[in-house]
């Protein structure tokens, strides 16, 4: 192991291949989506090279700053309620016996499997009228007729977290599989008891996973442009479902990509916030 | 009235036993060393007594009351884990004060008591670094200071020193007994080195295969073992098969010995601590003499310890450098077994009654 700073272009090399990679799928595509954002529309054909910010202007309004503090709302409640429910999860996952977690992590797998569109088609024919689960509640005799339950942010929300469950799991995975049982244990012994030795000592010891982990399903659940279509109801439609509106049904590539530009900046920022707030308790 | 009673304490995973009906009464105030090879039940029972794990059969009493079913949190005995189980993301001071504060006592009655047992353990000044931030024989004292902070009943460590190097080791264990002659608190420490059990037991509990062997003072265990496997395993010592053929003889390889405490009839085991054995010149005759030949010799300086070849068996033997007979290695010579120095003891295999 060299752990010195590689100082020849030899020592770099190993580093040159990823980063290519990021030049090339990430830095210029992304690059040119910023370019295309300053163009000009031409109505009735495409746009052509311009530096105008008439494109940024058009969503300084009530319904678009709407439209954006909604998604953000929602990514934030589902960022919170999958690691919310994952946590727990996972740590009862990984005391289980090797077996029983295997079982666990291959169904999980399996619906990490599932496209977007599976899951909101699924989902919208579980909640709705005809042959959704109300019909079970009917014939249960919970209630009375059955009714539909999607569209709605309900739907939306279920849906979401749905989707994003396996992934939280397996990125809490290796950082719980590796806590020390003896910590809770001692905890245990010092007088705590098995919900206050998990929160004291489990969810602080952990902290800095569930940042990370809340960040990336936050960007994960700000980035779903087909589930809002599917579960909600347009009022429920986030910026990432307008972005596609905007580039592919209303031909009007710069201002998507005006849109597409300030979502990524809003959400480096708040994660930039989110990061600089966890370091900032560390350090008290 | 003791203290701590265990009552025929087992413990089964599936068809091992790890822990076979250990039954014990310690009394107050004592110090006890679960003393063992790895493997043999002694962190498990340790474990059951705090409440870690739950026994499948026995009883476990203290102070007249059943806690068998006592879930560990309830049950107020403090533990010093073998990994010291730190929280890292506290401090040393919000370690030790951790129980305080899940009682919900205020920030300075926290505090206090932090600093109180820094001072007991004789770490004073460190409660506001982080626990990464101390050394191996710090986080040591904190673990220490932590399990003591709400004056447990009981006070339980599952090999503490192991993680330190021999000098501090040596030190702590010294310390470690002050302290809790000091407090005069009841202690159970789990152990594999015998020296350490040695040094701070009130009582050596020792262990094999899931069974208790022997429960005495150590130097019952070292003199009077209660069989071949404690005989062998504390200290060294010569063990020699042996058929009582007449009363009050014993015919063993190599010769007959003539000693008291023989069982009328059958076969024992005798077991002579290496320091017991008389070595003279070959010729020498008397009582209680096997005639052998010097294999081996080291001058230690200190002590001279002969390998003497008896009729196939090496026979230990330790003597002072002033006492060591004018043999050379491969010539004859005398060994001589004390009666007083012989222990009798059930043949391998069978357990005492």
């Amino acid at each position: 192991m060299i752990r010195r700073a590689p100082r020849t272009l030899a020592e770099h090399s190993p580093i040159l291949f990823p980063a290519l990679m990021l030049v090339v799928f990430f830095v210029i595509p992304f690059s040119l989506m910023i370019a295309v954002s300053v163009f000009r529309r031409v109505p009735g054909g495409f746009y052509e090279p311009d530096f105008v910010f008439s494109n940024y202007e058009r969503f300084l309004t009530t319904f678009f700053g709407g439209v954006m503090s909604f998604s953000l709302g929602l990514a934030a409640l589902v960022a919170a309620m999958s690691v919310g429910i994952a946590f727990p999860f996972t740590y009862r996952l990984v005391r289980l016996p090797r077996v029983n977690q295997i079982r666990w992590l291959v169904f999980l797998l399996s619906i990490l499997s599932l496209s977007e569109v599976i899951i909101g088609f699924a989902w919208s024919t579980l909640l709705s009228r005809t042959a959704g689960i109300t019909n079970l509640f009917v014939a249960l005799g919970l209630m009375s007729e059955p009714m539909a339950l999607s569209p709605s942010f309900g739907a939306l929300l279920a849906g979401l977290v749905y989707q994003a469950f396996p992934y939280t799991v397996l990125v809490l995975y290796p950082s719980l599989a590796r806590f020390d049982p003896n910590l809770v244990e001692a905890a245990r012994t010092l007088g705590a008891s098995p919900l206050k030795s998990f929160l004291t000592v489990v969810v602080p010891g952990q902290r800095n996973t569930i940042v990370a982990t809340t960040i990336m399903v936050f960007v994960f659940a700000l980035g779903s442009y087909l589930l809002p279509q599917l579960l909600g109801k347009p009022q429920h439609w986030t910026l990432s479902v307008l972005i596609t509106d905007q580039a592919i049904y209303q031909a009007n590539m710069p201002f998507a990509a005006a849109m597409a530009v300030f979502l990524v900046l809003v959400s480096l920022a708040l994660v930039g916030l989110a990061l600089l707030a966890g370091r900032k308790e560390e350090a008290a | 009235m003791s203290a701590l009673v265990l009552d025929g304490l087992t413990k089964r995973y599936g068809s091992v036993v790890a822990v076979h009906g250990a039954s014990l009464r310690i009394p107050h105030g004592q110090f006890v060393c679960l003393l063992g090879p790895s493997g043999c039940g002694k962190t498990t029972l340790l474990r059951m007594i705090a409440g870690l794990e739950d026994p499948s059969g026995g009883r476990l009493v203290i102070d007249d009351k059943d806690i068998t079913e006592a879930p560990a949190h309830l049950r107020e005995f403090g533990m010093v884990f073998q990994s010291l189980a730190l929280f890292p993301h506290l401090t040393a001071g919000e370690n030790i004060a951790y129980p305080l504060r899940i009682r919900g006592a205020n920030k300075a009655e926290q505090r206090k008591r932090a600093e109180e047992l820094l001072e007991l353990v004789r770490l004073p000044g460190v409660a506001d670094r982080p626990v990464s931030k101390l050394s191996g024989g710090q986080r040591q004292r904190v673990a220490i200071a932590r399990a003591l902070a709400l004056k447990p009943k009981l006070f339980l460590l599952d090999e503490p020193l192991s993680a330190l190097d021999a000098k501090l080791r040596e030190a702590m264990q010294i310390e470690l007994k002050q302290l809790q002659q000091r407090l005069g608190i009841t202690t159970i420490v789990v152990t594999h080195d015998q020296r350490e059990a040695m040094t701070m037991a009130d009582l050596v509990v020792v262990m094999s295969q899931g069974r208790i062997h022997q429960a005495a003072p150590p130097m019952e265990v070292y003199r009077q073992p209660a069989d071949a496997f404690v005989a062998d395993f504390i200290g060294l010592t010569n063990l020699l098969d042996g058929e009582v053929t007449a009363p009050g003889a014993v015919a063993v390889p190599g010769g007959q010995l003539h000693l008291p405490n023989l069982p009328p009839s059958g076969r024992v085991l005798l077991s002579v601590r290496p320091e017991e054995v008389i070595v003279h010149p070959a010729g020498n005759d008397g009582p209680n003499r096997l005639t052998g030949r010097l294999s081996f010799m080291r001058d230690l300086g200190a002590s001279v310890e002969f390998r003497i070849d008896v009729a196939g068996r090496e026979i230990v033997a330790v003597s002072r450098p002033q006492d060591r007979p004018p043999v050379e290695p491969g010539g004859p010579l005398s060994v001589e077994f004390p009666p007083a120095a012989c222990v009798v003891l059930p043949p391998m295999g069978e357990r005492p009654q």
